[in-house]
């Protein structure tokens, strides 16, 4: 019996037709993610590198909400004008705590991925109630909604259990104390920052939308902002190392 | 069939099933709405419980009007085909198109005049880009194949669908997901997962839809009278179980709460991105492709009344090309954080893929041998052969793209933007095109209204797409040069925004494009309408309407 008459037994019946095309889609699938799971340069920690804070987390979501990531990638390649043009390319302990992660495909506007701290906390702000106001050939919308609307944070400690569950190192305070982090976050020397700054190292606690009356999404937005990238200290590594 | 001994009519467990299924989701969803966190979650409750106390009026009110005994599979020995769904995807579809294309012609114009954003959440590019994506995708191009997949599986088995209320349940549930996913992205309820985008909720009830989907679809397999399995067929298996597979692979994620929309995905980082792009490629491979060649290997022979060139082939082509392209995902992360050796295997795999790509192609213009001269009389299958040709051009663009250093320049830029759409508007839009051409007649048996206004709907949207690809060619591959460019003294030539600003010319030349193929788009429309709608039926029922076999 040739091949081509065998192949009729798949032909004349459907079920080892469906079986069939299961085990030959698994292959690739099983080959290219199973080992990210437990292979060292994927899974190994980098100093520095810690979960995002309740304000950070909620910048994030809107971050999300709005499809930043359709024009922004946070995710710089090791070649040479990109690491010259944005700083060390990027690591993949950096974004372990990124769900989903927000590499993104398409830059029209440029990569994000190390943006922290470049700019003052008053640029961004016009940045995003008119992007044309500080960079005229801007093709970004404006964003003037996010420094009006409340941020709405009632529900924040149910979205650090949830990343909990899931393997994200919060702690029973981190978690009881959410609400009050945000808080404390975006306020300009609130009398907590030093206790919350001991449970998140390095953090950035100010108002950060010029309004200190109101917790505003502007203010989640730019504190997640204000972090991107400055968590690992590169000054310890070469970034000529590994350029392509 | 009138029965002698009419018996006592009664609600088959389906009908009462499902009945108090929609009741039950009815309750849930609105006490979600009466709890949810945000406003627009308690919307999209409401919506879902406005659907499901609909849903259980229609099933009572099916079964007060539908004869005791449940609609015959055989009328006189002939199959008693249920196009019914058929021809409610269709004019979906057709909808659903034009809503996409439209949304793509805003936000192209938005990236050329940014001021169209208009300051409004709802509209700005982030959350209408998803849903032009969502809209010609899943809405469009979704509708498609659930509307050939039910008419080809039914004529190529000689069987009347499977299920009574289940083809309905998918092609009504099916455009209801698109809705709540569609309002979503207005609202900003978003997982941002490229091409994924719904949240936990809609995810859950599309995978309820889909699997009925493929029960539906096998189910009449089983029924067939032919002992063998139309070519056709097995493609829209592979695209129905491997997209049920991704879809809950890359969906896997834990909502805060019931009442609250968001929810997290169980992968982080770069497992979750390696997770991301095996959905995201093979969205392309098995919904843009596997789906759309199933329409191929039934609408082309059928229309130019020619075999399939080679059955061999079709094998080949067939087992090939899905377990090739599970393994492409990778070339989307090319020097990423992506291991070398992940990104290596995606690069090599996508070119292998050339090779089946390429005879799947084949398979389907040799089709033609012995009537290429319909090319010159037939817009309707002229516009399919494009289709086909179109394909071959984004499959050997592809894995070309797919080269690590040819992705390092195009990566991130407008050219990949253009190869989506050389192979979304010439491929799968063409073939959706032809496949509805040919379908709309048979379906409400009427002749197509004008032939003459197909070949103007194929030229003025070829125009159209041609000026789109050469545009984003050209922005991209410039954008590109203009990143990695060095003065002599060894600094980065050009700031960021400038090279934003050189985009702006390629950017009005794409929204042009576009507009051309909107239009083409609507001649159709136009067109589609006089047919359904003239008054003279076809040549008598059954010549136009024989299997393909």
């Amino acid at each position: 019996m040739s091949l081509w008459q065998k192949h009729a037994i798949l032909e004349k019946n459907s079920i080892y037709l469906v079986i069939g095309i299961l085990i030959v889609i698994a292959i690739g699938g099983l080959v290219e993610i199973v080992p990210l799971f437990y292979l060292k340069n994927t899974i190994e920690k980098v100093d520095g590198v810690r979960p995002y804070t309740p304000l950070e987390l909620a910048g994030r979501n809107i971050y999300v909400r709005e499809g930043c990531y359709l024009c922004h990638s946070q995710m710089i390649r090791p070649l040479r004008d990109e690491v010259e043009r944005y700083g060390h390319y990027s690591l993949a302990a950096e974004s372990m705590y990124d769900r989903p992660f927000q590499w993104g495909s398409k830059r029209t506007g440029p990569d994000l991925a190390r943006i922290g701290g470049k700019y003052s906390d008053a640029w961004h702000r016009d940045h995003l109630r008119d992007p044309r106001s500080v960079v005229p050939g801007s093709v970004m919308p404006d964003y003037s909604w996010l420094e009006k609307n409340d941020l709405d944070y009632s529900h924040i400690d149910g979205d650090l259990k949830v990343q909990a569950a899931l393997g994200v190192p919060y702690t029973k305070q981190d978690i009881a104390d959410a609400e009050q982090d945000v808080v404390t976050q975006a306020t300009q020397d609130s009398p907590n920052t030093a206790a919350f700054a001991k449970r998140y190292p390095k953090v950035n606690a100010r108002d950060f939308d010029g309004n200190p009356t109101q917790i505003t999404e502007a203010d989640a937005l730019i504190a997640y902002l204000q972090m991107l990238g400055t968590e690992v200290n590169f000054k310890l590594y070469s970034d000529q190392a590994n350029i392509r | 069939m009138a029965n002698a001994l009419a018996p006592q009519k009664t609600m088959t467990l389906g009908e009462g099933g499902l009945a108090l299924a929609f009741a039950a989701l009815a309750f849930l969803a609105i006490v979600i709405a009466a709890k949810a966190y945000t406003p627009g979650y308690a919307f999209h409750a409401y919506l879902f419980t406005a659907a499901s106390i609909a849903a259980v009026f229609a099933i009572i009110n099916r079964y007060y009007e539908r004869p005791a005994e449940p609609a015959p599979l055989t009328i006189d020995g002939k199959p008693n085909y249920s196009m019914g769904p058929v021809k409610f995807s269709t004019v979906a579809a057709v909808f659903w198109g034009i809503a996409g294309f439209t949304v793509g012609l805003y936000i192209a114009c938005e990236l050329a005049f940014p001021f169209l954003n208009l300051d409004l959440p709802w509209i700005s590019f982030g959350r209408l880009r998803p849903l032009h994506t969502s809209a010609v995708i899943f809405a469009f191009g979704g509708n498609v194949l659930i509307a050939t997949s039910f008419y080809v599986v039914q004529r190529t088995c000689r069987a009347r669908l499977a299920g009574d209320l289940a083809p309905w349940f998918v092609v009504l549930g099916y455009n209801f997901f698109i809705v709540i996913a569609g309002t979503g992205y207005l609202l900003g309820i978003t997982q941002s997962k490229e091409y994924a985008e719904p949240e936990w909720y809609s995810d859950l009830f599309l995978t309820v839809v889909w699997v009925v989907y493929f029960l539906v679809f096998l189910g009449t397999i089983m029924r067939r009278k032919e002992p063998h399995i139309y070519v056709a067929n097995w493609f829209y298996l592979a695209f129905i179980v491997t997209i049920a597979v991704l879809h809950i692979g890359n969906n896997a994620a834990i909502p805060v709460s019931l009442f609250s929309s968001k929810s997290y995905i169980v992968w982080a980082g770069v497992q979750d991105a390696m997770v991301q792009w095996w959905y995201g490629h093979n969205a392309v491979g098995f919904f843009l492709t596997a789906g759309f060649l199933a329409i191929m290997y039934y609408f082309i022979p059928k229309r130019a009344d020619r075999p399939v060139y080679s059955y061999r082939l079709s094998i080949i082509h067939f087992w090939a090309l899905i377990f090739l392209y599970i393994w492409a995902g990778p070339h989307h992360l090319h020097y990423t954080a992506l291991p070398d050796w992940a990104q290596t295997l995606g690069m090599t795999f996508s070119i292998m893929l050339w090779m089946p790509s390429w005879g799947g192609m084949i398979n389907g213009i040799m089709t033609l041998s012995g009537a290429w001269d319909k090319l010159r009389t037939d817009p309707v299958l002229r516009m399919m052969v494009v289709s086909v040709a179109f394909y071959g051009m984004s499959t050997f663009e592809g894995p070309m793209m797919s080269v690590k250093i040819v992705n390092s320049l195009s990566h991130y830029t407008d050219w990949t933007i253009g190869h989506v759409h050389s192979g979304a508007l010439g491929w799968v839009a063409y073939i959706s095109f032809g496949a509805v051409y040919c379908l709309v007649p048979w379906l409400w048996n009427r002749r197509l209204y004008s032939l003459k206004l197909v070949n103007w709907h194929f030229w003025i949207s070829t125009i159209g797409i041609v000026l789109y690809i050469t545009a984003m060619w050209v922005s991209g591959i410039l954008q590109g040069l203009m990143w990695r460019a060095y003065t002599g003294l060894g600094f980065l030539e050009y700031s960021f925004v400038e090279t934003v600003e050189a985009m702006h010319p390629f950017y009005v030349i794409r929204a042009l494009g576009g507009a051309l193929f909107l239009a083409g788009a609507l001649i159709m429309v136009w067109n589609l309408w006089k047919t359904v709608n003239s008054a003279e039926s076809a040549e008598p029922a059954g010549i136009a309407l024989a299997p393909a076999e």
